[in-house]
């Protein structure tokens, strides 16, 4: 544990920025896009004054972005980028390609919402686009925990066991942008945390000729999904352990699940990313007026912890699912059908209530955060609602 | 250059027995292009989707004796531009010797590079990685079945540039692919065919000695697309070359070089179209206006390309 804490204010980007410096990828090739764009500028200034030994490829798209990534974590080097939105969009092929070949890259992501209409705010339609990729997804809450899960992130990414890319997610201008109290660790401690890293079979060992991006059939092609899926479920308990060894340096509590309230809670609310505060502020105030609410947030969205969720809900009359992105034409949302998926798993059977809230950008009122414990409350008392409402638009 | 002799003894980067169909040029191309490796130098090789990629790392088999990448279809230069990058940034973190000395050098299609990749390569020819990208230019998608690129010399016939009462293959000319890259000022570009293995290899040789991007632009015959014979690959690549339907040239630091066709050598258009069953049309009754263009567009490009070596004299 640090001896000082010495404090100081920064963005989430900021953050982000110091925690890939610290971790000092051997390539970093990335590709600006609001509101991702203040963590390549950082980076690039840190090349440019020599604190990090970093080749930087500035490339033409978000496209060559990840596959100049590809190249450089198949060749054998550490390998950081960062992306928003249309970028991550537009990077759709090369995420499967990522995962599938098991390149261990940390993307950051700066949850923006996607085209048409264009608008930059905050939402989670861009990374809920790679939920279904193999890739290992965080959501940080806050600028401190964007830190934090970025150092842990190539830590986990990097492990034998996992050899998985991670996208270390935070929300783009409510989290990258904003000010917020930070804490950091010294470079030495970080590097010590995070290690070298020596990949097991690198394109550039030409001693020993690999092979790379195969063609492969039938049961070569089946074995490796399923050995990706292996991977990424089996992360849950990598992330754990070095998310605890990481709050054993630091000081600062990491779960891979965050709950508020929830040991007695009657009413529960599931959220990811930093609408968390705004239902912790609001579950506060309520629980002040002698209600029992709760609030979860799971910090690990892929692998799902849903044990760990269905666990922090499980004495709850009704449970409330917010989604900062649709998956249209489905029942639910994206986190809303795990959640439920988590519940029934568990042989938990209270209502659930999916909002859809803050598309982008949409502010997150406390009415409106209130008027959520309340309709739950109305259907725990059996009053009809639908499975699923825009929230501030539908009932 | 090396002669024949030597170039012999040089190690095979390509082991027999992938699944390219008989005749290929896209195999011929890469063993030449490796043939222009130094000894002390490591060859990294890449490729884009395509026939090339899917006939030689079919898993768990692979006919490649060197390192080998391949990502997707239109990335081939991205990805090659990331391995060098890995290659610089590990070697400056002196996880690599000093001393250590590797090329990268990525295959893509036509497909691959003039249309999809063209961004990508773009890119990468700009940014200078130290990357020798080779375009096996078959003059069509033969992967996926024959359809039109922008690498599909005009009048042929191809499945998404049909022949019918309609249209007589495709409309449009080929992209001046050479000198797209040779306008992103590059040290090296250069054109020439799997049929001409002594301007290939030379070629090669000296893409591989620059440091900083280097473009080659092969014509590597596909008998199945051009619908010729298996053993006419080679001969029909001299044809293209003494017709001035490919002329042969190279860019050195902006300087233009055209090899030019001896006149004894020289033929008419019609002994490169009439062997290959995509140019068939054009022999029938009624399309003589079209072959004239096509005669008119060869002799304008081999202007042109005369205009570039004289404008450039003395760079």
């Amino acid at each position: 544990m640090s001896t000082e804490i010495k404090a100081f204010s920064a963005t989430g980007n900021q953050m982000v920025a110091e925690a890939m410096r610290q971790a000092e990828p051997d390539v970093m090739a990335a590709y600006p896009i609001t509101p991702q764009t203040t963590i390549v500028e950082s980076f690039a200034k840190f090349v440019a004054d020599g604190r990090v030994h970093t080749e930087y490829v500035t490339v033409e798209s978000e496209h060559s972005a990840l596959s100049a990534c590809v190249g450089a974590s198949a060749a054998g080097a550490r390998v950081a980028t960062a992306t928003a939105s249309q970028g991550l969009a537009l990077m759709w092929e090369e995420l499967h390609i990522t995962a599938g070949m098991r390149l261990p890259i940390v993307m950051a992501n700066a949850n923006r919402a996607l085209a048409a209409p264009i608008n930059i705010h905050c939402d989670h339609s861009d990374i809920m686009g790679a939920r279904d990729t193999g890739w290992i997804i965080m959501f940080a809450e806050t600028a401190q925990e964007a830190y934090d899960n970025t150092v842990v992130s190539f830590k986990v990414a990097e492990d034998a066991r996992v050899q998985l890319p991670v996208l270390t997610t935070l929300d783009g201008f409510t989290t990258s942008h904003a000010m917020e109290r930070c804490e950091m660790e010294d470079d030495d401690t970080v590097r010590a945390f995070v290690g070298d890293y020596v990949a097991a079979h690198p394109l550039l060992d030409t001693d020993n000729p690999v092979g790379c991006g195969s063609y492969a059939l039938g049961d070569c092609y089946m074995k490796t999904h399923l050995a990706c899926r292996r991977a990424n479920t089996g992360a849950l308990s990598v992330i754990e352990e070095y998310g605890k060894a990481w709050e054993a340096i630091c000081g600062r509590p990491f779960n891979v699940v965050d709950t508020w309230g929830t040991e007695d809670a009657d009413y529960v609310v599931v959220v990811l990313g930093s609408a968390a505060g705004n239902a912790r502020h609001i579950a506060r105030e309520l629980c002040a007026q002698g209600r029992r609410v709760g609030v979860v947030r799971p910090k690990v969205f892929r692998p799902f912890p849903a044990a760990a969720v269905a666990a922090a809900c499980k004495t709850a009359k009704a449970v409330a699912v917010m989604d900062r992105s649709d998956s249209i034409g489905a029942a639910h949302g994206p986190l809303g059908a795990e959640v439920i998926s988590a519940l029934h798993e568990a042989g938990l059977t209270m209502p659930v209530k999916n909002y859809i809230f803050g598309l982008g950008g949409q502010d997150l009122t406390n009415e409106l955060m209130t008027s959520i414990f309340d309709t739950l409350e109305d259907v725990a008392a059996g009053t009809a609602s639908p499975a699923l409402s825009y929230l501030g638009f539908e009932e | 250059m090396a002669n024949i002799k030597e170039l012999s003894r040089r190690p095979e980067c390509l082991a027999a027995g992938h699944r390219l169909c008989g005749g290929c040029g896209a195999s011929i191309c890469v063993r030449q292009v490796l043939m222009g490796v130094p000894d002390d130098v490591y060859p990294i090789v890449g490729s884009a989707t395509g026939c090339l990629e899917v006939s030689t790392t079919i898993a768990p088999y692979n006919s490649w004796k060197v390192p080998f990448i391949h990502n997707a279809f239109e990335n081939a230069a991205a990805t090659m531009s990331g391995v060098e990058a890995a290659f610089k940034g590990l070697r400056r973190a002196g996880k690599i010797p000093a001393d250590k000395k590797m090329k990268f050098i990525a295959f893509g299609g036509d497909g691959g590079t003039y249309d999809i990749g063209l961004q990508s390569l773009s890119g990468a020819m700009e940014r200078g990685h130290d990357i020798v990208y080779v375009c096996y230019d078959n003059g069509a998608y033969m992967n996926t079945g024959i359809q039109r690129s922008s690498a599909t010399p005009k009048g042929a016939w191809a499945t998404t540039s049909e022949v019918g009462v309609a249209q007589q293959g495709k409309p449009q000319v080929r992209k001046d692919l050479a000198s797209i890259i040779a306008a992103h000022g590059v040290p090296y570009v250069a054109q020439s065919t799997v049929g001409h293995w002594k301007d290939l290899v030379a070629k090669a040789e000296k893409a591989i000695a620059v440091d900083g991007p280097a473009f080659i632009n092969v014509m590597a015959p596909c008998p199945r697309g051009w619908r010729i014979g298996s053993d006419e690959t080679l001969d029909i690549c001299r044809l293209a070359v003494n017709t001035k339907f490919w002329p042969l040239f190279e860019v050195e630091n902006g300087v233009w070089k055209l090899t030019p066709v001896k006149e004894k050598n020289l033929r008419p258009l019609e002994d490169f179209l009439r062997p290959q069953g995509r140019f068939k049309h054009l022999f029938r009754s009624g399309n003589e206006a079209l072959l004239d263009e096509m005669k008119a567009d060869v002799a304008a490009y081999w202007a042109y390309l005369e205009g570039r070596v004289e404008g450039s004299k003395g760079l």
